[in-house]
This record gives structure tokens, C-alpha cells and sequence, in this order.
């Protein structure tokens, strides 16, 4: 069992989709809601989805195809236009668009080095059903794209893993979990970007990486559709061991 | 070079240094932030002929006290205006809503607010706090930006060319902006959804209905309210999505919050509905215990 061949499985069944959206059964359409007065969420079937939409509406605006707006949030399974001065007519339109499929692998990757040593390990372990060495070798080896930010500038929502290595947040958060933690949650991977609580499962740590500094341009280090990779470092999860490891 | 500048010499509550925000960075999960108050701070600025976008400070509830001191002897020229309060210059009384002078080492004391929570004080030249991102607004929610005031804090004035404003702006000819006293009923004109049916179909009925008061807890962040709960149809977690300026979002507690210039930019709580922007202003002069009412925003069908 690798963590790679999953990532291909996901890409195929995403082309599967985007082949059939010429017939309109297929076509997974948005689904456009609107949010005041000048702002639209835009609904997909699922994250995979939504990151494809939101793609789009990138090559959109920069190609000047897109209406004025004044910020483009996604979601994990939504984008917001904000700042519109008719949404209706924008509404209207968008749910025709034909959205390539995403390319997860395109485009250059944010390195980030990890020492895969967090409190959480052992208990990710236990949840995926290996041993805890294989976790970090698992996960340097997913090819990660940053879905959306929030909860704290620079903290993006990273996807990739498949669905079998999604795990629950911790039952009793963490009243402090320190800068740099890598952390699971969900189908996401996270860095905490600053000290803060948290209740994601803590696996790693990372170093050399500032994920948000105001005196740099840009400041944040992950912005959505943003390709990471996690390098292990020190040697953790670097080897693939042929046998069940004994204890962390 | 600038030789102006504000001590503070009482910070009051909660004092800090707003103007138009920082907007477009919401996808890197940075806050708007800026003035709670907008039309506030751009009178203030207005009639100083200082841009849109120089900063100004917001106090809260209970005023502040400055000092500038000019190296050069120079005088500022200084105006209050949002909620209504005393203003005097080493003790003397001063303009509210007029733009006055303010000699070089006097103190400007901007009293308790009469009506409303929060004033604003806007200084020729604008408050020259180191821009982050754009914009010189203190964020409370992610700490962007200055630092609440402090007493003894120093703050330069001047040369402030902040994003949205038209530079070369001339103060506005008025001896005085008339300007209305916050209602004594917050009504918010209220565009149900995108969520609203993750509720039942009483539950907007009873938040167009419902008597619902401001609550104590209320900050930069959100409007909190005192009142009936609304009551969820879908039981499931929503999965986080895009926050706006002004949506009623309901915490599993099932009373809404009015989200304010420094909401989080994404949330996983449901949004009945969104009040009009236009009413934010008045949401931030709300004090604690301020009837409100949402009403259905028009060409809304009622409930």
C-alpha cells in the first residue's frame, strides 16, 4: 500500500467525470446562492470540484473574463465572490462555464522540511493501520495542493491524502499547539503558522519555514491552489522500512 | 521630515488606529478589518481634506486623550466625529463634527460617548502607523496591524497615502456635518441565506420577529444578541466556506452573530441570512441592550 497510487486513482476519477460533461446528467453544475447583496457562494459536489472551480476562476480573472470582484474565497466545497457589482448576471452565467478538471500535480511545489515527531504519531498510526514511520513516509509522499486558508493568515487547508488516511480532529483540544506543528484533521493537512489552540492530530513539526511574515512579499507562503510537498528531515520517514516497525 | 506627533495620554477601553482596511486578502485568510463606523471616519477625513483611506483612531465607549507635539511648534487640525461625545482642548470645549485646531502640546480629550460606542478622531495628514498589507487598521481577530493604543504611546502624524483615497482631497467647506444620533432600534435589513434553509422554516420566521437585543459581548469581530433562538433543520456540520461583512451566522448556542470588519474570513457555522451593508455603521453604534429588529431587505419576499 503506497500513498501515490491513490492520488492517481482520484485524478482518474476526476478526468471519468470531466469526460462525461458534455451530457448534462453528468455534468456536476454549481450550485449558486446568493449572499446579500453582493456577494455569491458558489456550491460544488465536493473539494476535489470546488479546487477545479476555483482553478478556473483564477485563469478567469487573469484572462480579464471575470467580472470586478473584490475577494475570491474558497471553501471546502465552495468559493465566495465578494465585492460583485451584479451577481445576478454573474450567477447566471457561471453555472454554464465547462470547468476542466483539476491537474493536482501542475505547476512548482512549495518544499516544506518536517521532523516527523509529533504527539499524535503513534495514534495516527493506530488509525491508519501502520506503523508510525510509515505515517511519514505516507505523507512526504503525497503530492499536496492548498485548498483554501483560514482560521489565522497563512494557515492553509491542505488536500491530498485519500479518504482512508482522513482522521477525526482530537476529542480534547490542545489549549496550545506550537508554530510550525503539522497537523490532521478531516481530509486537510495543516501548519500551524503561529502558536495557537488547536485540535488537529499532530504528526510532525516543520523547520526552516515561515509560513507568514507581513515584511515579506508575498506573506503568506500558501495561498489556495498552492502544490506542497513535506520533505522529511533528520531522517524521519526519509527510509521505507520492509517490515512493521517495532515502537516509536 | 514629520515632526508631528500624538502621545497618548489616556487610551481609553479599546483605542485603536482604523481606516479602510485591507481588502483582497481574504484568501490568505486575512481579515477586511477597518473603520466599524466607515462613514464616520471618512467625514472626520472629509473635513480635514485628508484622503479616504488616512487613518483615523476608533475609540470605544469611553473616549481617549492625545497630545500633539510638533517639532516645529506647528499646529494639527483635528476632528471628531461617530458617536456623539465631549470634546475639549486643554479643557476648553470644542466642535463635535467640526473640524478645529489643535496647538502644538495641547491635550485633545474626547469624552465618554452621549449616544452610539464609538468615535472617531481624525488628525491633518492621517495617523502614520506602519501599513501592513496596505492598510494601517489594527485587526483584532488575527492582530494585524498596530496594537490597541496604550497610554504613553506614541504615534507619528502625516504623509498618509493609504490605498482608497484621493490624494489632493480638499477639506470640505462646512461649518458643521449635521449627522443623526444612532436609532434607539438597530433595524437591519436582512437577505435570507445562503444557508437559510439549514434552519427550520420557523427559525427565520423568528428571527424576522423575534425581539432581540445587543449584547454585552459584542466587539470588532461581531454584533452578539440577546433572544429567541433559531432553531437548525440540518443537524450536520458545515463544512468550512466564505464569510462576508454583515452575515447573521448561528453557533451551535442557536443565537445569531452580526459579523463586523474583523469576522474570520472563513466559518463552519450557517448563515440564515446577511444583513445589507449599508446597516454595518449603524450596527457598530449599537450599544448593549439596543432593540433589534431585522427586516426583510426589499424586493425580499416576507416569510
Amino acid at each position: 500500500m503506497t500513498g501515490t497510487d491513490t492520488g492517481a486513482e482520484s485524478r482518474a476519477a476526476v478526468t471519468r467525470a470531466g469526460d462525461g460533461h458534455r451530457a448534462a446528467d453528468a455534468a456536476p453544475r454549481p450550485v449558486v446562492l446568493p449572499v446579500g447583496r453582493d456577494a455569491l457562494l458558489v456550491e460544488l459536489p465536493d473539494g476535489e470540484v470546488a479546487e477545479a472551480f476555483h482553478a478556473e476562476l483564477l485563469r478567469r480573472r487573469d484572462a480579464g473574463r471575470l467580472p470586478e470582484v473584490t475577494e475570491i474565497v474558497p471553501g471546502a466545497r465552495t468559493v465566495l465572490l465578494d465585492g460583485l457589482a451584479e451577481p445576478q448576471r454573474l450567477a447566471a452565467s457561471l453555472a454554464e462555464w465547462d470547468v476542466p478538471p483539476l491537474v493536482r500535480s501542475a505547476g512548482p511545489a512549495v518544499e516544506i522540511p518536517v521532523r516527523y515527531d509529533g504527539p499524535d504519531l503513534d495514534d495516527v498510526a493506530a488509525m491508519w493501520g501502520v506503523a508510525p514511520e510509515e505515517v511519514a513516509r505516507i505523507h512526504a509522499a503525497t503530492d499536496f495542493r492548498v485548498a483554501f486558508c483560514g482560521f489565522a493568515p497563512g494557515f492553509g487547508y491542505l488536500t491530498g491524502l485519500p479518504e482512508k488516511y482522513h482522521v477525526p480532529r482530537r476529542s480534547d483540544p490542545r489549549t496550545r499547539v506550537p508554530a510550525g506543528a503539522v497537523g490532521l484533521a478531516g481530509p486537510y493537512t495543516g501548519v500551524y503558522p503561529r502558536s495557537s489552540p488547536g485540535g488537529w492530530q499532530l504528526i510532525g513539526t516543520a523547520v526552516r519555514t515561515v509560513l507568514w511574515d507581513t515584511e515579506r512579499e508575498p506573506a503568506a507562503l500558501l495561498a489556495p491552489g498552492t502544490r506542497v510537498r513535506f520533505v522529511p528531515e533528520d531522517g524521519t520517514g526519509a527510509a521505507p522500512r520492509p517490515e512493521e516497525g517495532d515502537d516509536a | 521630515m514629520n515632526a508631528v506627533e500624538l502621545h497618548v495620554v489616556r487610551a481609553g477601553a479599546l483605542t485603536t488606529v482604523q481606516d479602510l482596511g485591507r481588502p483582497g486578502h481574504a484568501h490568505l485568510g486575512v481579515p477586511r478589518s477597518g473603520a466599524l463606523d466607515e462613514p464616520a471616519h471618512l467625514l472626520a477625513n472629509r473635513l480635514l481634506g485628508n484622503p479616504d483611506g488616512a487613518a483615523t483612531l476608533e475609540t470605544t465607549v469611553n473616549g481617549c486623550a492625545v497630545r500633539a507635539v510638533a517639532g516645529d511648534g506647528a499646529a494639527v487640525r483635528a476632528a471628531v466625529t461617530g458617536a456623539s461625545c465631549t470634546v475639549s482642548v486643554d479643557g476648553r470645549p470644542a466642535p463635535w463634527g467640526v473640524p478645529f485646531r489643535l496647538p502644538a502640546g495641547a491635550v485633545l480629550e474626547v469624552g465618554p460617548a452621549g449616544f452610539g460606542v464609538r468615535s472617531y478622531l481624525a488628525f491633518s495628514g492621517g495617523v502614520d502607523a506602519e501599513p501592513v498589507l496596505g492598510s494601517r487598521s489594527t485587526d483584532l481577530l488575527s492582530g494585524l496591524g498596530p496594537g490597541p493604543l496604550r497610554d504613553g504611546d506614541r504615534l507619528p502624524l502625516g504623509g498618509s497615502t493609504a490605498s482608497g483615497g484621493h490624494d489632493g482631497a480638499v477639506a470640505a467647506h462646512a461649518d458643521a456635518a449635521p449627522w443623526a444620533a444612532p436609532p434607539r432600534e438597530l433595524l437591519l435589513p436582512v437577505v435570507p441565506g445562503p444557508r437559510a434553509d439549514w434552519f427550520t422554516p420557523e427559525a427565520l420566521r423568528t428571527l424576522l420577529t423575534g425581539e432581540y437585543r445587543v449584547s454585552a459581548d459584542s466587539n470588532r469581530v461581531g454584533l452578539r444578541l440577546e433572544g429567541p433562538v433559531l432553531e437548525r433543520a440540518e443537524p450536520a456540520e458545515l463544512p468550512s466556506e466564505g464569510m462576508v461583512a454583515g452575515a447573521l451566522q448561528v453557533p451551535p448556542e442557536g443565537r445569531p452573530v452580526v459579523f463586523l470588519a474583523d469576522h474570520p474570513v472563513t466559518g463552519g457555522y450557517p448563515v440564515i441570512g446577511v444583513a445589507l451593508r449599508g446597516a454595518l455603521a449603524a450596527a457598530a453604534q449599537a450599544v448593549p441592550g439596543t432593540p433589534v429588529r431585522f427586516t426583510p431587505a426589499s424586493g425580499q419576499p416576507p416569510v
